[in-house]
Parts: structure tokens; sequence; C-alpha cells
């Protein structure tokens, strides 16, 4: 099939190099656990019935393929350009986080390990995780800065039913970032029977692959449901950028399309220029953080500066390395959405087709919004909705003062 | 040349006995602190320093460094006070090194910073988080400054991969006594003598054994039988328990003595 040769062609040296970006920058303590870790993924990769099981998952308890919504009245709002929202709010979780979950999670398994670790900012990616935890019978762990313990609070309850133990951060940021650096701590420690299971395509090879390669399957179905619907491929492709594994999910099948524009959105924060934000790829520089080389928030001695963002979910100062590849070959762009256009775009999707996205997933139809806008009538757009909002209600009825 | 510190390990090979090497953040809890705090390490016995480069996310790093390094990075430390610091341990008259993770190094630039490590009369580099797979940089650029590159080897190190990481080392190989982050153990991992046994079937690189040691009867076993014991986080302690005035000081030449009496009386 042709997409899967595109992906295939994408894929980097066995050290996981994007052009300059990517590799592995970590304790030698846990080279021999990500050497197993690759080694189960390319041989899953190789196994049919892995796939099988996987598939099975998709069909019978995540509810795949996730369907493909014509935003008819959002679109008048966005130059007339034709909307299309990729719906992985509908997701059992409410993300596009239990794609890559699940695939690790029958990793974990086929390693023999019985417990996972996990970062979370927004809750997501530590929900899914515990949800797979409860599925399969694994001990789960959540690293959650203190900061998005409070601001997404609804998400740690549910980690908590699901049987998980979250442990709030107070160092450093107290968000994501620090998070992350929690959970390779205890992963040095405890890597014999454990499997981090790192919820984005940033970190160590062969994290950035592999994350990759369990989300592709947004883009792999998207690709056809639009072809189905409209016979030709979207002008443009669009998705926020945290980590930037929805949006890698979505732009990875469209990579061989040259015509089809791939646009990531980042969090603008208060302003690129204000200093308060989270663009990374729009506001950083090359750098090493968490693993691997990629764009970095950094000052100019190689220290991480903080980020900001009304998302906890993309309030990271790092982002996958291959997002900074295809950036630097010119395949996609990115561009920041303050936090005001996002919150301006989440109350639009709202009213105007009844779905509550994520705040994260607000920044993606904000761009939609500027791109339609750029391009008018007669384009059409693809847009992960990489998540629903019910998780952010507390953070969006402060932004719009209304009384809980 | 040999380096300071390589003329170091071959002295103390000729007197059968461990060198002892002590670490520091620099600027904990102030540079002018942090001076004072090395002079007092070396005055009790501490043979070699390791100069920490605080880093905004030591993911090698246990509570107590990484609660050091978040003070001095508040204190405004960066490169220049590093450097100020390797200076000043030389000048106090010990072979010196820097421990710093990549991301610091390669913003100042690999052979910047090789050649200001020379320039101070460092000794070498200590790189926690630097793979041998992305090294090769580092190595061409270290290299050229006649400076020792430090790798760190853990005991989930396989035996296939041992002689790769070992061969990449001069001056010393660190060898982290058991698995996880730095900070004082109640006892030093069994790990860390069988980690030595097998780096010694792949090199004749003097081997310095960290993470965990913290007192006398842990520094003698450890130096029965590795070439080096390398103590951070319990003189850290001292520091954030006492401060860094008379008492704190004191304790720190104490320690200092007590571990240095432990390699001496090893073997
Ligand atoms: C709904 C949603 N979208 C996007 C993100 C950002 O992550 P990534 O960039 O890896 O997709 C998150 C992260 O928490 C999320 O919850």
């Amino acid at each position: 099939m042709a997409i899967d040769k595109t992906s295939q062609s994408m894929d980097s040296s066995i050290l996981g190099h994007f052009g300059p970006y990517g590799g592995r920058f970590v304790p030698e303590a846990l080279i021999s656990a990500l050497d197993q870790l690759n080694d189960a993924h390319i041989s899953a990769q190789a196994d049919p019935s892995f796939h099988a099981e996987l598939t099975e998952l998709h069909k019978t308890y995540s509810g795949r393929p996730s369907i493909l919504t014509d935003a008819k009245r959002f679109s008048e709002h966005a130059g007339g350009a034709r909307i299309l929202l990729k719906r992985e709010d509908l997701n059992h979780t409410g993300s596009h986080k239990i794609n890559n979950v699940l695939g690790q999670a029958l990793l974990t398994k086929r390693m023999g390990k019985s417990r996972i670790i996990a970062e979370t900012g927004a809750g997501q990616h530590g929900v899914a995780s515990a949800t797979a935890a409860a599925l399969f019978g694994l001990e789960c762990v959540v690293y959650m800065g203190e900061a998005d313990t409070k601001r997404q609070a609804l998400n740690v309850a549910r980690m908590k039913l699901l049987g998980a133990t979250v442990v709030p951060v107070t160092q450093g940021s107290k968000t994501l970032k620090d998070a992350i650096n929690e959970a390779m701590r205890d992963w040095v420690t405890n890597v014999e029977d454990t499997h981090y299971l790192l919820g984005t395509v940033a970190g160590p090879h062969p994290f950035p692959t592999m994350v990759r390669d369990f989300q592709r399957i947004i883009g792999v179905e998207a690709r056809e449901q639009v072809l189905a619907l409209t016979g030709k491929l979207p002008d443009a492709v669009l998705a926020c950028v945290g980590g930037g594994s929805n949006a890698m999910g979505i732009f990875h099948p469209f990579i061989g399309d040259k015509a089809v524009r791939l646009i990531g959105l980042e969090a603008g924060g208060k302003g690129v220029e204000s200093g308060f934000h989270a663009a990374t790829i729009s506001g950083g520089t090359p750098g090493v953080l968490h693993g691997t080389r990629s764009y970095v928030l950094q000052d100019k001695d190689g220290q991480t500066i903080e980020s900001h963002s009304i998302s906890a979910g993309l309030d990271y100062p790092g982002v996958g390395p291959e997002h900074a590849y295809l950036n630097d070959i010119g395949r996609a762009e990115y561009r920041p959405i303050t936090d005001d256009q996002a919150m301006y775009a989440f109350s639009l999707l709202c009213k105007s087709e009844g779905i509550i996205p994520a705040i994260e997933t607000a920044h993606a139809l904000a761009g939609a919004l500027e791109i339609g806008n750029e391009l008018g009538k007669g384009a059409t757009l693809l847009i992960n909705l990489s998540g629903r909002g019910d998780k952010d209600v507390q953070t969006a009825a402060e932004y719009f003062g209304l009384p809980l | 040349m040999p380096t300071a510190l390589e003329d170091l390990f071959t002295k103390t090979k000729a007197e059968n006995r461990a060198v002892l090497i002590g670490f520091l953040p620099a600027g904990f809890p102030t540079q002018k602190e942090s001076k004072a705090i090395i002079k007092a390490m070396i005055d009790g016995g501490v043979d070699a320093i390791e100069i920490g480069y605080p880093y905004s996310d030591p993911v090698m790093d246990g509570p107590v460094i990484q609660a050091a390094s978040e003070q001095a990075i508040a204190n405004g430390v960066g490169v220049d006070q590093v450097f100020d610091l390797l200076k000043t341990s030389v000048e106090y008259g010990v072979p010196s090194v820097v421990m710093s993770y990549w991301s610091p190094i390669e913003k100042y630039g690999a052979a910047k910073f090789a050649a200001a490590v020379s320039d101070a009369g460092g000794s070498g580099v200590v790189t926690p988080d630097l793979t041998i797979e992305e090294s090769e940089l580092w190595k061409s650029e270290a290299s050229d400054k006649s400076i020792n590159r430090i790798y760190v080897v853990a005991p989930s190190t396989s035996q296939e991969r041992l002689p790769k990481v070992s061969s990449e080392c001069s001056g010393f190989i660190y060898a982290a006594s058991s698995m996880g982050v730095t900070g004082t153990r109640s006892r030093v991992s069994i790990s860390a003598k069988s980690l030595v046994d097998r780096i010694r079937t792949t090199s004749k690189t003097p081997v310095a054994v960290g993470l965990g040691v913290s007192n006398k009867e842990q520094a003698t076993e450890v130096a029965s039988y590795a070439d080096g014991v390398i103590v951070g986080s319990a003189f850290i302690k001292i520091i954030q328990e006492h401060g860094a005035g008379r008492s704190g000081l004191k304790k720190i030449k104490q320690l200092a003595a007590e571990l240095s009496e432990g390699v001496r009386s090893a073997r």
C-alpha cells in the first residue's frame, strides 16, 4: 500500500535520528531498557498476531475507526473553507492518547514487565495509561506536575478511580517537564520490572518512532475517509503540537503527498514575544532535553526555560524531534496560537457544532480559522480533533467568567 | 602528556590505595561558599574534585543534588561560575573535573567547553547523559584539548556493550554502584563490586565508584576493590543541614577526613 511506503521511507537509522535531531541522551543505565523496547517494537511490528490483537482492541475497546465530521457551521467562520474533523475525542478515555497507550501496553506484556509509569500534563495520557493498566492487570504510577493536578483535577480523580497511583511533582515548574524528570528517575531505579509508557513523540529513541507508529492510524484512517468523502486529498492537515503525537499521527501518512500542507499549531500563550508561551519550534532553538535533540525553550546556558500555556497538555518546553526535522526541511509549518485565540475557537466549536473540544485541540481549531481565511472557499482542511473538553470545563468557566 | 588526574591514579596505585573524589555543584549554596567547601574537603583529605554544572533537568540526580542545583541556578550560577570554581579548585592543588549534562555543553559549544576546561587547568569532564553513540563531536573536540572524557557505566550495561563504553573513557571509568539516581544509601549495592569486576575484564583504565557512598564504612568497602570512591550527596546534605558557616565547614572537613582514612585503610 502506497501509504505504508511513505511511512517507512522516513524511518531513521537504528539510533533514531531525524537529520540532526533525535537520538539518545540518557543515563547509561537506561540503554539496555531502550534497546529491549526497540527490539520488542520491531519484532511486534513484524508480527501479524500483534497487529491482530491491537486491531481487535481498537475495534472492541477504544472504538476505532473514529469518524470524520463535516463541520459546516464552524466552516462559515473559516473563510468558507470546508473543515473536516477527525474525531479522536470520541475514543474511549476521550483523546488520541489511548492509541499509543494500547500499543505500548501490549509491548509491556510482551517484555514481561508488570508495572507501568507515565507522565501526564492534561491528565489524558495518565487516564489512558491507568485505563490500560486496569485492562491488562498492570500496576500503574502516574507522575503529574502539582500545578497540573490542580487545573486538571477531574482527570486526577479519574486516574485514582481506575486504580492508579498519582504522584504530584513539586520540583521545578511543577508541570509536564518536571513530571517527565521524575518518571525518568523512577525508570532508572526500577527498570527491571517497569516500562516507562511515554505519552508523546519525544524522549530518547525508540519513543519518537514507536509512538508515531502507534498514532499513524489517525492519519491512515483520515486519509481514506477524506478521499471517500471528497474524492481528493485535503489542502492542509492541521493539529495542535505539545510533544507532537497527535500531530505526527495525522501528518505522517500524508508526508509523501507533497501538495498537502502539514500545519502544526503550537501554544503561543500570551504571545511568543511576551516570553510566556510554549511554542517550541516558533520560539525555541535546537538543543537537548529529555533524552532527545530537538527544538527546546532554553537560555544561553542550555537551561530549560519554563513554558506557559492555558492548556496543560501543550505546556511543554520541548517537542518531538521528527517535527523539528519536518520544520527544517520545510515539509511542515508551525505557527503559534495564543491562549485567547484558542479560547475563542473553543467557544466557537461548542456553539456552532455542539462539540466541546479539549483546550489543546482548540489551538488546532484556531489554526483552522486562520488558514481557512487565508485559503478561502474551495479549500478543504482536515483537523485532528485530538480530545474532548470535559476535563477543561473548570478552566473554561473561569476564563469566560461563568459562575460554577 | 598525562592529565593531573591520570598522574593521581598512577600515584595512588603505587601507594596501593583508592582515590577519594568529592563532588559539589558550582555556586552551592553561593559561589564564595562553594570555594570554602571545596577547601574544607581538600583539607580533610579529598584527593580530587568533581564540580557539578547545575542543570535545570538533572534526571540522574536524587533530591539532595536536585535541591542544591536548583538553589545554585536560582542564584544565577552559569558557565562562568563553573569555570571559576574549577580554576580555584585546581589552584588549591588537586586534580579537578567538571560534571555536566550534555545540554549546557552543546549550547556553549563543545570545542569551546573543552578549551575552557583545559584553560582552567581542569583534567576532564564527566558526562552522565552523553551516550557513546552521540559522542562523536565531543570525542574529537575533547581529544584535541587533551582532557579526559569520563563516561558512566551502569550495572545494566551489557557485557557486549561494556568495552565499547570503557574504551572511550580516560582518566577513570565512572561506575554507577546501583540502578538509580544520586543520593545517600544505607548500603552500597552489591552490584557495584560485580560491575567493577566486569569492567576490569575489558579495560585497564582506573574505575571509580559513585552513587550512594556516604560514610567511612562504605568508602572502605568500595576502596577495597575500586580505584576511586566518589562522594557527593553526603557533603551537600551537611551544608543543607548545617549551612556553610564554621560548623558546616568543620563537619565537611571531618567527613572528608573519615572517608580519607577509609580509602587508606581498605587494603
Ligand atoms: C487532547 C489533547 N491533545 C493534544 C495533546 C498534546 O499532546 P501531543 O502533542 O503529544 O498530541 C494532549 C496532551 O495532553 C491532549 O490531551
